[in-house]
């Protein structure tokens, strides 16, 4: 099974709502939290949107807005990844 | 309402109507079809030249009109960092640039001044466009699912005052005025409203831009465009060959300062906005255009005569019927020939909300330079207009003390700014 990387979540993440100056996007950032990234709630609505679409899965809202570091998101992708496949 | 009772008449509401702090223009940014930045676009006007050329940030060969004023020369990505460029339109990225021009002309540093001290009050009259259609395009055609988050504010008329305000910490009383082009003059007033309030500093005026397919067929709908496909002979505001307006993009922002809390700085300063007045056309019916009754008010509301003004920039309307009843008015109160008349406008088109800031601009500039800028393209004024139009080049040996600036807005709207050096 895929599975949805932090590379391919940076990507969607430049490209939804670009990239605030003094961040490495490439950097060690599991861990760092998003705001500390410099991505608001619409920031994330927005990459939320992008992940959907180009990877058929539908993610709660909720559970997005608690996801509050790369690593929590990534988790939850997955999650809705891999119960897709199971279903 | 006559101009006399207007000076009699209390000018403000409220408990700070006994303070009447001057406005006074201390900065000023700049983004038109003819130039893009302040000196940039004010040397083109005094080389009178034209900005006005073929539609190109679209096809619009299949279109009964093709000609506009495109800015030139922007790199949205020079001017706008990253994280915003996902989420705002080509008028939020335009805005963004000529509020740091001015912001940086007037070295003022928004940050030194008390947290609700300083604001942002603009005009906008289309918000973000073509943004919009983007979006829509992709709700129709591909479901909901498609449409950006940042549709939800991205459009909006209100924007480009959120994000100027945002990215330069401009926390203290704001808002956004739809006018359509007499907005870049509404805008202005509230914003000496708010410094009358108490506000030491507010970034004004009005930048537009909506050069897209939804934004032309509305143009084309109301059916006033010129048709023409000579960029030199489109527009030809008060020429008895008048066919029509262009539209164009850009506008100005001015940042408007209490005049004590300028000088206490060391401001350099370009003038005050002296007078202002809007008034509203009666309904279409019954005729009549209020043009002149907002001039004459925002004279009074200035404490000056009409033989005090030096020149007059004109909204410039390029149509037949409206350009007479402007030459009416401007002849009602200065005399035919009474006064100089010019339309920079000529060189960039009708720019919506940012092409009275534009004018204001322009006779800000014109007081400091003490020259006329000119109108082009037109050759000489209709036999019913009966102005001293300024013609083909600046007119200089004039002393220029006092500017009047005057536009109207689609729907009725009328506003008249005078501005003293």
């Amino acid at each position: 099974m895929t599975r949805f990387e932090l590379t391919d979540l940076t990507v969607l993440l430049r490209e939804s709502a670009g990239e605030n100056e003094g961040v490495d996007l490439d950097g060690d950032i599991q861990d760092v939290s998003f705001a500390g990234l410099g991505y608001d709630s619409l920031a994330m609505l927005q990459t939320t949107g992008r992940v959907e679409r180009e990877w058929g899965v539908l993610l709660d809202d909720e559970a997005v807005f608690e996801a509050e570091t790369p690593r929590q998101y990534l988790e939850l992708v997955n999650r809705a990844l891999s119960e897709r496949t199971a279903a | 309402m006559s101009a006399t009772s207007a000076l009699d008449r209390p000018h403000e509401d409220g408990p700070g109507a006994t303070r009447r702090p001057q406005a006074v223009v201390t900065g000023i940014g700049v983004a038109a079809p003819n130039g893009f930045g302040a000196r940039a676009w004010w040397d083109a006007v005094l080389r009178g030249e034209n900005g006005i050329g073929p539609l190109t940030c679209f096809d619009a060969s299949g279109y009964p009109a093709q000609l506009a004023g495109e800015v030139p020369g922007f790199v949205p990505e020079d001017h706008v960092r990253s994280r915003l460029m996902a989420q705002t339109d080509r008028v939020t990225r335009l805005s963004l640039a000529v509020a740091k021009e001015a912001l940086d002309d007037a070295g003022a540093d928004p940050a030194e001044l008390p947290e609700y001290a300083a604001g942002v009050v603009t005009s906008s009259s289309a918000g973000g466009f073509e943004f919009g259609q983007r979006e829509l395009q992709a709700l129709w055609s591909q479901g909901g699912q498609y449409v950006s988050a940042y549709q939800s504010f991205a459009w909006f008329y209100a924007v480009n005052t959120g994000q100027i305000s945002i990215l330069h910490g401009l926390r203290g009383a704001s808002g956004v005025l739809v006018t359509e082009q007499a907005g870049g003059l509404d805008a202005v007033a509230q914003a000496r409203r708010q410094l009358r309030k108490g506000s030491s500093l507010v970034v004004t005026g009005g930048v537009d831009s909506a050069l897209c397919p939804w934004g032309w067929v509305a143009h084309v709908a109301e059916g006033r465009m010129s048709a023409s496909e000579d960029p030199d002979r489109a527009f030809l505001p008060f020429s008895a060959s008048a066919c029509g307006y262009v539209p164009g993009e850009g506008g100005a922002l001015l940042v408007l300062e209490d005049a004590e809390a300028a000088r206490a700085r060391g401001a350099r300063v370009y003038g005050s906005v002296a007078g202002y007045a809007a008034t509203f056309d009666p309904s279409p019916e019954s005729g009549g255009c209020r043009l002149g009754a907002a001039a004459a008010l925002a004279l009074a509301d200035a404490g000056v005569r009409p033989d005090q003004v030096d020149v007059v920039f004109a909204d410039a309307a390029g149509e037949r019927e409206a350009d007479r009843a402007e030459a009416r008015a401007i002849s009602e109160l200065f005399g035919e020939r009474g006064v100089p008349v010019t339309a920079p406008k000529s060189m960039t088109g009708r720019l919506s909300a940012g092409g009275s800031s534009l004018d204001l601009a322009a006779a800000l500039f014109s007081l400091r330079d003490q020259v006329i800028p000119p109108t082009i393209g037109t050759e000489r004024p209709a036999e019913d207009c009966p102005l001293d139009l300024v013609i083909g080049t600046p007119r200089t040996g004039v002393e220029l003390r006092t500017a009047l600036v005057l536009a109207r807005g689609r729907g009725g709207f009328n506003a008249a700014a005078v501005v003293r050096a």
